[in-house]
């Protein structure tokens, strides 16, 4: 049989079994475990499943059943990249999402071979020609569901960059930039900016760059420190680092990197060398004294 | 002819680069600078860059140049008003301007140069006030 005849003969059929297709197939779905973990209530599903049968039936019913990227896909396409990115943003694994389509297969081909059962090489023609278009489907959730990660992934990693780069002002003039994470290039050009915008802001003249966060220390990295301490100067700001933990300290002598800045093991120290340039000091009063 | 005015503040002389710098208005402020730091026998050099958008490598190697010329002439350079691109831009070039003193702007820069006249360190002129 031709596909133009099982585009004609498959909607029909799909029309007229639509119920016991759609309660099979929601069957199968449970089975597979799709509202195990309560993510999905059984009316979404089922409201899923029967608006994906509907646009499934319609889609092949406009013929061109060989090329899903034609217009008549439109909708369906439409509907698993929907389907697809729910699942991804419920947490759904990427085998539970596709099982969303691919467990469809079984009704069809119950639905065909039932229909079908004397004549053989229909059952053939008919089932490849399924195969194949909801293996496609499958395939294009896939996309939407890993196209729907890298999304989250990116956003997250720069939430991370933002998070992990605040320039705190500790003092009238003096500014601490806490470093976490690891330093790579882009970072270090996100950190200088902002540190050198806000050396500008707050006219301070001295930063502290805290590198406890920083879990290794890699000529690299002792390079990009360099950068941005050469920058602050430029602008006329000095820079004090703190922060260094005694592993860090060894690694940097090991390197043989000369970091050629006035170092601090904690930021207390960096902040008392940095009030003393200023010229202000702290302190105590009487009160805290008594108390 | 194009120049960049200087000017004269007690024993200090001030320079506003206002236009964006070519190579030859570099050279000629170079020349210009040199030759008023000796008629003036000035102590002090105050660079205003803070209208400066675009460096390339040659200007900052100017920059380098002019505060080791004004040493061996017994004058201290300050570059004040760095925008923080430039600085970056600079820092990439590899050029750190190590020569160099700066000062966020005019007003800290002349306190440098005060404390420089005045025989002491900038620190401990301010401590002391």
């Amino acid at each position: 049989m031709p596909t133009q005849q099982i585009a004609a003969e498959l909607p029909r059929l799909i029309e007229k079994h639509e119920g016991k297709l759609l309660a099979e197939w929601l069957r199968l779905q449970e089975g597979s475990g799709a509202l195990q973990s309560g993510r999905l209530s059984r009316g979404d599903l089922e409201k899923q499943s029967r608006e994906f049968l509907a646009a499934f039936q319609r889609a092949i019913a406009g013929g061109n059943i060989d090329d899903v990227s034609a217009p008549s896909f439109a909708n369906l396409r439409d509907l698993i990249e929907e389907v697809a990115q729910a699942r991804a943003t419920q947490g759904f694994s990427p085998r539970e999402t596709t099982t969303f389509v691919f467990s469809l297969k079984q009704p069809l081909f119950n639905l065909i071979s039932a229909e079908y059962g004397d004549k053989p090489e229909l059952i053939v023609s008919q089932a490849w020609t399924i195969s194949t278009l909801l293996d496609q489907f499958g395939l294009q959730t896939m996309e939407s569901y890993q196209k729907n990660r890298e999304d989250v992934i990116r956003r997250q990693q720069e939430e991370i960059s933002e998070l992990s780069t605040p320039v705190v002002q500790l003092w009238n003039g003096i500014l601490a930039l806490p470093l976490i994470g690891t330093l790579d290039s882009s970072r270090t050009q996100v950190v200088m900016e902002n540190l050198l915008q806000r050396i500008v802001d707050t006219e301070a003249e001295i930063a502290i760059i805290d590198i406890t966060g920083v879990p290794t220390v890699d000529t690299l990295v002792a390079q990009h420190l360099l950068k941005t301490v050469a920058a602050a100067r430029l602008m006329g700001a000095d820079c004090l680092i703190s922060g260094i933990r005694p592993q860090i300290a060894q690694t940097i002598v090991h390197l043989g990197v000369e970091l050629n800045v006035v170092s601090k093991a904690t930021m207390a120290d960096a902040f008392a060398i940095a009030l003393q340039r200023i010229g202000s000091t702290i302190t105590r009063s009487e009160k805290g004294n008594k108390g | 002819m194009e120049r960049i005015p200087i000017l004269k503040m007690g024993d200090a002389l001030l320079v506003t680069i206002q236009v964006d710098m070519h190579d030859r208005l570099a050279m000629t402020l170079q020349d210009d600078l040199t030759a008023r730091i000796v008629k003036h026998r000035s102590k002090g050099v105050l660079i205003d860059i803070s209208a400066l958008e675009i460096v390339d490598s040659f200007i900052g190697r100017m920059l380098d140049n002019i505060a080791a010329m004004s040493k061996i002439l017994d004058a201290e350079t300050v570059v004040v008003g760095m925008r923080p691109a430039v600085a970056i831009t600079l820092v990439e070039l590899g050029l750190s301007l190590k020569g160099v003193r700066t000062a966020l702007n005019v007003e800290r820069g002349m306190d440098v140069i005060r404390a420089r006249l005045s025989g002491g360190d900038v620190d401990l002129v301010r401590q002391s006030s």
